[in-house]
């Protein structure tokens, strides 16, 4: 068995804390994340983390079983990259003189598929999304051109076989909705409490 | 600060009209709504409020104070694994939390419920490096089941209430409540304690899959040398009535993991004796010789386990566990069972045929022969002048008839009575199996006493491990906890030792350890002792001990040099275990 890619998949309770309670899974074994998306789910309540390691299938498993017995997490899978379709974001900034001059605007948009988002006199802003290999490229092809800044997303993933997911969640939202998060509102009022 | 008492009548649960309490009062009448009646905890500034409520409910909430608060979570874990109640723990913020890791740690590793509350600096101070300020959630979390901050006392009552459920559910565990100083004192309109029973992103037991019970019997009926090995799942799982009908109608030899010991009874008809480094020496070689292994409630310790790719490689493996994390997790089984022992085994026990297993059952025994001469004889009845640890628990097994509880410590003296310890009762046998925490043992005994107060509880503790938590004495003076100490002093740190002289050519590095006069500390603190180092005095000191009217230090000198055996080598296979 040899180490190769795999996409995780996480369902949990917005909760603050869990972030770090799924990573130290990861980081005591010493297990490199090399990417992590985690934002809100389509259901209120409910997010969803997408983690990207590099390991052996039988070591994943154990982390993702790992992962689904902590408390606020509904559920977790794994994946191989054949069983995935993921997407990356990535944001390219340049200057718009050097661009518009020595390179034909037009092509890199076609070629690469990138959107231009902000054009400006002084920079623009380019923005692609694709697996890592495309988003590089476009890094190379820009690099001549005075690339000022880069920046790329976590991957995102869509699992090709899954069913249900959507119905599943909305259900759980049903049946008992999250409870609402408390965070601490007496932080900015220092000045005013009393303290011993 | 003036906290509102609730008035009797008022107190818990389904009563629908409001009243205005604090948050300290709200937790102490969750805890009484949740049973509990004994908490260990040592009072510190973050946690004064709850503290402050609690002087009002001396009545109804024991407090036992503790000397340190290591003392104060090893308690609860003592208190929690034989009364089989969530043990409930007290402690400040910032060191006080923090003194809390190493029992969090342990709780967790071998599974015992607990319910820690902390204070916590106001929550206006969070991230401000405030006095006595830590970040006890992110310290802590790696080692709880679940952990908790409130800022606000509305959230008490829930929050509380999923606490014991996660804590006592499922595969049990620590938590721990991080509760900011002003949610302690804040009031607010409270309509009494909802208990919690579902959560849900939380499933505490899988669904019991009836066709792997089904295939896990057949493999069952086929075997020729089954054997079962079973952990403290069968303990937790309140499931030894379900367990022993198993082994009756199944008629397979068992053996035990040091925490599933006492689950049945040391002389059951097929037990064979302890797994692991130092157990017994048919149940380790034979496991590599069975045709299907059981394994029930148990995780495949590589202490158990040796090494792991010569580790029953020609059994089919049968494992029973609560824990879909722990199925495969170490070794890799055939068939799967997942769920509650409480609920499996009954299933199984009914699709089984019954069955005798007498020459495999033999064999069991005539390893057992071999281990008796060459291990068991002469440390149960040494030729020599100086004192054996195995002859000392050989005594005590006679004068408590294993009608007592054993709590012990960690090294030699732990492994010395696990082996020969006799145990007739479930939750007699209470020691730190998976985090080997040193100085676990006085303190733990203090709350095995509180958690079942009938039995005898005596504390086996070596000359290291009792310096590391002597300061519990104290707690057991103030409290009046009547604990037998019994301290196996060989002066050296002796399974290092054991070690060393083993794997490391005698090259006894820091493990000879001097210590003080151990009658003289206890009798410091109004214990009555003795130290006793002949054979011709041994059974009459210990009778002294369980007959004294209250707690006794004994300190017994056994010998310096005296070595743990049968013994499978680190790295080693369990069929390389070690006789000599």
């Amino acid at each position: 068995m040899s180490k190769q890619e795999y996409t995780i998949t996480v369902y949990t309770e917005n909760h603050i804390g869990l972030l770090n309670r799924i990573a130290i899974i990861f980081s005591r074994r010493k297990i490199n994340v090399e990417s992590l998306n985690t934002s809100p789910s389509e259901v209120a309540g409910i997010h969803r983390f997408t983690i990207v390691i590099n390991e052996v299938e039988d070591v994943v498993r154990k982390l993702v079983r790992q992962v689904e017995k902590q408390v606020e997490v509904l559920k977790a899978y794994y994946n191989t990259n054949d069983e995935i379709v993921w997407q990356e974001l990535a944001m390219y900034k340049v200057p718009t003189d050097e661009i518009a001059e020595k390179v034909k605007v037009e092509r890199l948009l076609r070629e690469y598929g990138a959107r231009a988002v902000v054009i400006r006199k002084d920079y623009t802003i380019f923005e692609t999304s694709g697996h890592r290999e495309e988003t590089d490229r476009l890094v190379q092809v820009l690099e001549p051109f005075g690339l000022i800044e880069f920046v790329r997303s976590a991957r995102v993933a869509i699992i090709k076989s899954s069913r249900g997911f959507h119905e599943k969640l909305k259900e759980f939202e049903a049946l008992r909705p999250g409870a609402n998060i408390v965070e601490n509102e007496f932080l900015d009022k220092q000045e005013e409490v009393f303290t011993m | 600060m003036d906290t509102l008492t609730l008035p009797k009548d008022k107190q818990t649960a389904a009563k629908q009209e409001t009243v205005e309490v604090t948050g300290s009062v709200a937790l102490l009448d969750a805890l009484i709504a949740e049973k509990v009646d004994t908490i260990f905890g040592y009072p510190g500034g973050a946690i004064m409020p709850i503290y402050d409520a609690l002087y009002d409910y001396n009545d109804r909430l024991k407090h036992v104070l503790v000397r340190h608060e290591q003392g104060g979570i090893h308690a609860g874990q003592g208190y929690a694994r034989t009364s089989g109640k969530v043990g409930v723990v007290f402690a400040t913020s910032g060191p006080g939390a923090t003194n809390l890791v190493t029992g969090l740690a342990d709780a967790m590793i071998d599974s015992t419920p607990l319910v820690c509350i902390t204070g916590q600096v106001f929550a206006h101070l969070l991230g401000t490096d405030a006095f006595q300020e830590t970040d006890v959630i992110n310290i802590t979390t790696p080692v709880t089941k679940w952990n908790y901050q409130v800022t606000d006392a509305t959230e008490i009552p829930a929050v509380i209430a999923k606490a014991f459920f996660i804590a006592g559910s499922g595969r049990p565990g620590p938590v721990l409540i991080d509760i900011t100083k002003n949610a302690q004192l804040q009031k607010f309109s409270y309509d009494g304690y909802k208990p919690c029973d579902y959560i849900r992103s939380y499933r505490p037991k899988p669904l019991v899959r009836k066709e792997y019970v089904q295939q896990a019997a057949d493999l069952i009926n086929k075997a020729e040398k089954p054997f079962v090995i079973f952990g403290q799942g069968v303990i937790l799982g309140k499931a030894e009535a379900e367990f022993k009908a198993f082994l009756q109608k199944s008629g397979i030899p068992a053996a035990w993991t040091i925490l599933g010991m006492s689950a049945i009874a040391t002389d059951h008809p097929q037990a064979v004796g302890m797994l692991g480094m130092h157990g017994n020496y048919g149940p380790n070689v034979l496991t590599n010789e069975c045709d299907v292994l059981i394994a029930i409630g148990m995780r495949f310790d590589d202490r158990v386990t040796g090494r792991l790719d010569k580790y029953a490689k020609q059994a089919k493996v049968i494992h029973l566990d609560i824990d879909p994390a722990e199925i495969d997790k170490n070794v890799k089984s055939t068939v799967p069972v997942w769920g509650d022992c409480k609920e499996t085994l009954p299933l199984l026990t009914e699709m089984i045929e019954p069955k005798v297993y007498p020459q495999w059952l033999q064999k069991f025994r005539d390893f057992e022969q071999q281990e008796q001469e060459i291990c068991i004889q002469p440390e149960l009845h040494p030729d020599t002048e100086i004192l054996t640890m195995g002859e000392v628990i050989n005594i005590l097994n006679d004068l408590t008839k294993g009608e007592a509880i054993v709590v012990t410590d960690v090294g030699q003296h732990q492994m010395v009575a696990c082996r020969y310890a006799k145990f007739t009762k479930t939750k007699s046998n209470i020691t730190s199996g998976g985090l080997g925490t040193m100085g676990f043992a006085l303190p733990a005994a203090i709350g095995a006493k509180f958690g079942d107060p009938a039995r005898t509880v005596v504390a086996v503790i070596g000359d290291g491990g009792f310096q590391m938590t002597l300061q519990e004495l104290g707690t057991i003076m103030q409290s009046k906890v009547n604990v037998k100490i019994l301290i196996l002093n060989n002066q050296f740190l002796g399974m290092v030792r054991q070690w060393q002289q083993l794997f490391h050519e005698r090259r006894y590095s820091f493990v000879d350890i001097t210590s003080p006069d151990f009658v003289q500390v206890a009798k410091g603190y109004g214990i009555s002792g003795q130290k006793v180092s002949e054979r011709e005095v041994l059974r009459g000191a210990l009778e002294t001990m369980l007959n004294h009217n209250g707690a006794y230090l004994l300190e017994v000198m056994v010998g310096k040099e005296n070595n743990v055996f049968p013994m499978v080598p680190q790295g080693c296979s369990v069929s390389e275990i070690r006789l000599k």
